[in-house]
């Protein structure tokens, strides 16, 4: 094994190294970059992404992509911000059930398009992209739900903390991870995702309901989304239909990517995809630092996107080379 | 001696043909047609503005850079692959071209960067897709990001101005008719011709219809998907010089969206998805349909909301009709 | 080492199949094969390419259904709609080419699908991996069994489905073709174990071409024939000739012989030429108006020589010299242009552009003729394709329907006429006659005779022996990527053929 494949099996090791040289090399340069209260900003700006990534990473598992992730948040959040809105009494956690609820319902549109009409992911969730966000104006007439109107509870969420001073939405986004972690990893349905993304032709012969399995995790990937609309209601007080989620799909899969799940499918881990999001979350708390403006993002992303297909082909490539060498005359 | 045994044989060894008419009409382009001429009678009920041609030809004016992108697009989606960074490199080559002219370089440099920077975008994808043996889908999203983010570094949250006198294609006329529009149609008759009568046309049905079976024909595959990846990147760098003179300053966020339009235009125009199929005439009609489409939804008022809601279900329906008007002309 | 002679089963069947058929797109690929298969033996299935073997196995295992015919297991009549209910049922099919999910882990693809519950039921790792280690001792190999599947060598893959095989405890276990990727120790492995697992009371089916390694493993054969059973037999009844005999015994058919031509230069001379993995050291000449014909088994590396020699996958040692020129050939297109032309084996994979016209099809190689300035010209495209039309015969509605709707001979006549466009000096054809109609096939042997008697050199690359018998005047015979034989006229027969066709383990031993 060349040393290139072996920092590649470990990759989750390469990219918690990576998270400590940036920011010790931050650091050397602010030295305010190592406070706990950076740690603290870092970690803020993480858990939607978090909750996100967990969605995308199943399906990037399955070997789709799913584009419209951004969008069903916004759909989702706004269903709950108007039912906050026109209901002010009502029982708040309600916005939790109504948000993952409308997410699974734009999830499973998703998945029926991809496996009904056999038409690729890419196409679909671009589509639904554009659908579900103006379906989030049209029901919004294009109006922002105010911070009033979002329930003083559920903005609680994201200051007030249980312990150390670390607000629920970050303890709820790791607990998010650790669900899907125990999800991919301990029960068979989590597996079979990994057998349909590592060798889809051969799935069938082995019992897996290629078609369930594909509609189960846009339906999760919808979920999620959700999920993450509501607490973007929780984190920022409010919910802008143009705003809410745009451009959320493109931190989410550079999140995946970088933390080392295929885009060819059946590889990656919680573990890698936690480390990306956390790695994401540190180069965005650095550069307002480092006097970086905001608007080099979008390009850290793409570059981000297209170096980890250049590793996943390596890695491949790699793999052809070895088959090459076992196979003989 | 004959080509034309009895019709016995015929039955066994092929297929009987399929008729004429059916030949004509069962195609997506039929469809695309139907639908425009279904939309400008319904247009006209609704407004009589649908009647007068200068409104449509403005309309259509701030469609035009897209549309002729789309015309590229379908040539590279008929070869079997696809760009989803057309409308990113439309912005990046915008503003670095407004960048260098507002730094101090002439213009007739400037315009060279502009055009030079969408090449070498084109020219990136199709070393990403063609050397490396990455699929499109995934490079192009990728470098939409890039490009678009590039965009975003180079002009800050700042519009840029662009020379009074750059301003202003959309209001040149050429018999009436604005130039935008009148580039537009040329174009359609130009790519119509290569693709439909050309070596380089036929080639890339070849391609997109089997790769394999191309390559042992002897056509250098690679060579041709390189040529439209090229080609791609220039399209779009004119486009977005276009939409320069047209707003007259340049920000970053130029031709935002313009991807689900334009793969929305070669898809409505009956571009097979998979490849292999598709027409220019098809995406000229469905360009032409789409800004009735759009502009019936501003006269009647309906909410801009509803426009992208209708351009998302458009793509899916038309990617599926078209799928099924194909899996029923093809055995 | 003395095979123990297994005395003569007493009990009855573990399966029983009877007036197994199935057909393929109409085609009859296996006709009425009624088979036992008894406990605690091995059992060969032995035949030339396409005699139906495989397809019984799967049949077996349920990766097909039969159009016709039962199968009894253990005397109960028994419905396989599945492999996975094929493994329910105890029986288990080996592909030569593992399935493996190389993401997953060893002990993972060990039990994928075999367990019960529902989708979040848990897995239990440790109780899987203890699972899986104790069935990788039982058979005595040392894999860990927590590692993935990818970059595990195929003896490694197939010890982990022959694992799967036990942790279903499947009593009938189907080998297709196991050992033609192993290494001789590998084998001597693999058949310890087959070996164990007979006595335990299992039912191995064994496919293989290798005479000498059924002939020490296997207690009964079956051999296959143009998709019938033509005999069952204890193999010690049989002498290697009678399995041969067996395995081509068809009647020669009397196919048009090639007419008289005069075989003059070299056109096509190849010298050392090899690709790594697939074929190696490779020489021989084709002359002009000769046939020159390549036998041997599918798998030998005939097809990679073909494709190498046009391009597709070019040699990376070797010379190939075209009318006495050396040349270099890594694509196609400059294999067309030195004159050669490759009529490829999968049709449909790398030959028809389905969906366009014949016109567009039979066009497709000749671009400077249909468009001497880049702009297609419609009436030489028409007259071109008309002409080939006429010339070979195709019999099709218009030209401008779709290749898709003509029948498979049709097509390959369009092929072949796309490649006489190009006025080709050799021509390489690679299983031209295959999925092709008797009546057909005698009017491609009449072309092919005749290109020749136009003073072009062909390689004919067939697994049909009739057929390189009938219009060869060489026979060139591959196995395991190397040349084993050159046959001229007379001295090529089926047995001579099919001898140096089949491998042996003493020249596997040499190059080990």
């Amino acid at each position: 094994m060349t040393a290139l494949g072996h920092m590649l099996r470990r990759r989750e090791a390469g990219i918690a190294l990576m998270i400590v040289l940036f920011c010790l090399a931050v650091g050397a340069y602010k030295p305010q970059f190592l406070t706990l209260d950076s740690a603290r900003i870092i970690l803020l700006l993480t858990p939607l992404i978090m909750i996100g990534a967990m969605g995308q990473m199943l399906v990037i598992l399955a070997r789709h992509v799913d584009l419209s992730m951004g969008s069903m948040m916004a759909l989702a959040a706004m269903a709950s911000g108007m039912m906050f809105r026109y209901a002010p009494e009502i029982w708040w956690p309600l916005g939790f059930v109504l948000s993952i609820g409308v997410g699974m319902a734009l999830g499973l549109v998703n998945g029926l398009l991809v496996t009904v009409f056999r038409l690729p992911a890419i196409i679909v969730t671009l589509g639904t992209l554009n659908l579900y966000r103006g379906l989030t104006f049209i029901m919004s007439d294009a109006k922002q739900i105010d911070r009033q109107y979002v329930p003083s509870a559920l903005k609680a969420m994201s200051q007030t903390s249980p312990i150390l001073g670390i607000p629920w939405i970050i303890f709820m986004s790791f607990g998010v991870a650790l669900l899907t972690w125990w999800f991919v990893t301990h029960t068979r349905l989590g597996r079979q995702i990994y057998a349909l993304g590592s060798n889809p032709v051969a799935a069938p012969l082995r019992g897996i309901d290629v078609t369930r399995v594909t509609l189960i995790v846009f339906v999760i990937s919808g979920a999620l989304s959700g999920l993450a609309g509501i607490m973007y209601a929780s984190r920022w007080g409010f919910v802008n239909p143009s705003n809410t989620g745009n451009g959320f799909e493109f931190q989410v899969i550079a999140a995946v990517v970088i933390g080392g799940v295929s885009i060819n499918g059946g590889v990656g881990t919680v573990l890698g995809t936690v480390l990306g999001v956390i790695l994401l979350g540190c180069v965005a708390a650095a550069l307002p630092l480092l006097g970086i403006p905001g608007t080099t993002q979008n390009a850290i992303y793409g570059s981000v996107i297209l170096v980890a297909l250049l590793i996943d082909r390596l890695v491949r490539l790699q793999g052809q080379r070895s088959m090459l060498r076992g196979a003989r005359i | 001696m004959t080509a034309h045994p009895p019709q016995t044989a015929v039955t066994r060894d092929a297929a009987p043909p399929r008729p004429g008419w059916h030949v004509a009409l069962v195609r997506p382009e039929t469809m695309t047609f139907v639908l425009l001429i279904i939309g400008i009678i319904a247009g006209s009920q609704l407004s009589e503005f649908f009647l007068d041609i200068n409104y449509i030809l403005k309309s259509f004016t701030i469609s035009s850079e897209f549309a002729i992108v789309a015309l590229v697009l379908t040539m590279v989606i008929i070869a079997g692959e696809i760009d989803l960074s057309p409308a990113a490199n439309m912005a990046l080559s915008a503003c670095l071209f407004a960048w260098v002219q507002d730094a101090g370089l002439g213009m007739p440099l400037a315009i060279a960067v502009g055009l030079g920077a969408g090449l070498l975008m084109g020219l990136f994808n199709g070393v990403m897709v063609i050397a490396l043996e990455l699929p499109s889908i995934i490079v192009t999203f990728g470098t939409l990001i890039l490009y678009w983010g590039l965009a975003q570094v180079i002009a800050g949250d700042k519009s840029i101005r662009v020379p009074e006198w750059f301003i202003g294609i959309d209001k040149i006329m050429v018999a009436g008719i604005p130039l935008p529009v009148v580039i537009f149609v040329v174009l359609s008759l130009l790519l119509g011709l290569v693709l439909g009568m050309t070596i380089f046309g036929r080639q890339i049905y070849l391609v997109g219809t089997n790769e394999e079976a191309a390559k042992h024909a002897g056509i250098r595959t690679r060579r041709i998907k390189m040529t439209l990846f090229i080609l791609m990147g220039l399209a779009s760098a004119v486009a977005g010089l276009m939409t320069a003179s047209r707003l007259g300053s340049v920000r970053y966020d130029l031709g935002l969206g313009g991807e689900l339009q334009m793969v929305l235009m070669a898809m409505l125009g009956g571009t097979y998805i998979f490849g292999g199929r598709g027409t220019i005439l098809g995406t000229f009609l469905a360009a032409w349909l789409l800004v009735i489409v759009s502009t019936g939804m501003i006269v009647a008022n309906v909410l801009p909301a509803w426009q992208l809601c209708v351009l998302g279900v458009l793509l899916i329906v038309s990617i599926i009709a078209t799928n099924f008007i194909y899996s029923r002309t093809q055995r | 080492m003395t095979a123990q002679i297994t005395p003569p089963v007493p009990s009855d069947p573990i399966l029983s199949a009877r007036g197994i058929s199935k057909q393929f797109a109409g085609i009859e690929v296996l006709s009425d094969v009624d088979l036992d298969l008894m406990p605690g033996e091995i059992h060969a299935l032995l035949g030339e390419n396409g005699a139906g073997k495989s397809t019984f196995a799967k049949i077996v295992a349920g990766v097909h259904r039969p159009t016709r015919g039962s199968l009894k297991l253990n005397g109960k009549a028994v419905e396989v709609t599945s492999p996975i209910v094929a493994q329910r049922l105890g029986i288990t099919l080996i592909h030569q080419e593992p399935i493996s999910f190389p993401d997953l882990s060893v002990a993972e693809n060990l039990v994928l699908g075999l367990q019960d519950g529902g989708a979040l039921s848990r897995v239990p790792w440790a109780e899987m991996e203890r699972d899986a280690r104790r069935l990788m001792d039982l058979l005595g190999v040392d894999i860990d069994v927590t590692r993935t599947m990818r970059g595990l060598s195929i003896a490694d893959q197939q010890m982990v489905e022959i694992a799967r095989a036990l942790a279903s405890d499947s009593r009938l276990i189907i080998m297709d073709e196991p050992t033609a990727p192993l290494t001789p120790r590998e084998v001597a492995t693999l058949f310890a174990i087959a070996r164990r697992l007979r006595d335990e009371g299992r039912t191995i089916v064994f496919i293989s071409h290798r005479l000498e390694e059924v002939r020490a493993l296997c207690d009964r054969v079956t051999i296959f024939r143009d998709g019938a059973k033509v005999a069952t037999d204890s193999i010690a009844n049989l002498t290697d000739a009678d399995i041969i005999r067996l395995m081509i015994g068809r009647p020669l058919k009397e196919y048009m012989h090639k007419v008289g031509t005069t075989i003059s230069e070299v056109a096509l001379q190849v010298t050392g030429l090899g690709r790594a993995g697939l074929f190696r050291d490779i020489s021989f000449s084709v002359r002009r108006g000769e046939i020159v014909g390549l036998g041997g088994l599918v798998g030998a590396g005939r097809t990679d020589v073909a494709r190498a020699l046009f391009g597709v996958a070019p040699a990376d040692t070797g010379r190939i010299e075209v009318n006495g020129r050396e040349v270099r050939i890594t694509d196609p297109a400059q294999a067309i242009a030195l004159g050669l032309a490759f009529v490829p084996e999968d049709r449909a994979q790398a030959g028809i552009f389905r969906s366009l016209s014949v016109e567009q099809n039979i066009s497709a190689a000749v671009p400077g003729r249909i468009a001497p300035q880049g702009i297609i010209r419609r009436s030489l495209e028409k007259a071109l394709a008309q002409q080939s039309v006429a010339k070979l015969s195709i019999r099709l509605a218009t030209l401008r329907q779709p290749i898709g709707d003509l029948s498979g001979g049709n097509q390959q006549k369009a092929i072949l006429a796309r490649w006489l466009l190009t006025d080709p000096q050799v021509l390489i054809l690679d299983e031209p006659t295959r999925g092709i109609d008797i009546g057909v096939k005698a009017e491609f042997y009449d072309m092919i005779g005749q290109l020749a008697a136009d003073g072009r050199a062909i390689l004919l690359i067939s697994s049909e022996l009739p057929e390189l018998l009938a219009l060869c005047d060489r026979v060139l015979v591959m196995a395991e990527g190397q040349l084993t034989a050159e046959l001229p006229r007379g001295v090529a027969t089926q047995e001579t053929i099919m001898q140096a066709a089949v491998p042996r383990n003493t020249a596997r031993e040499e190059v080990a």
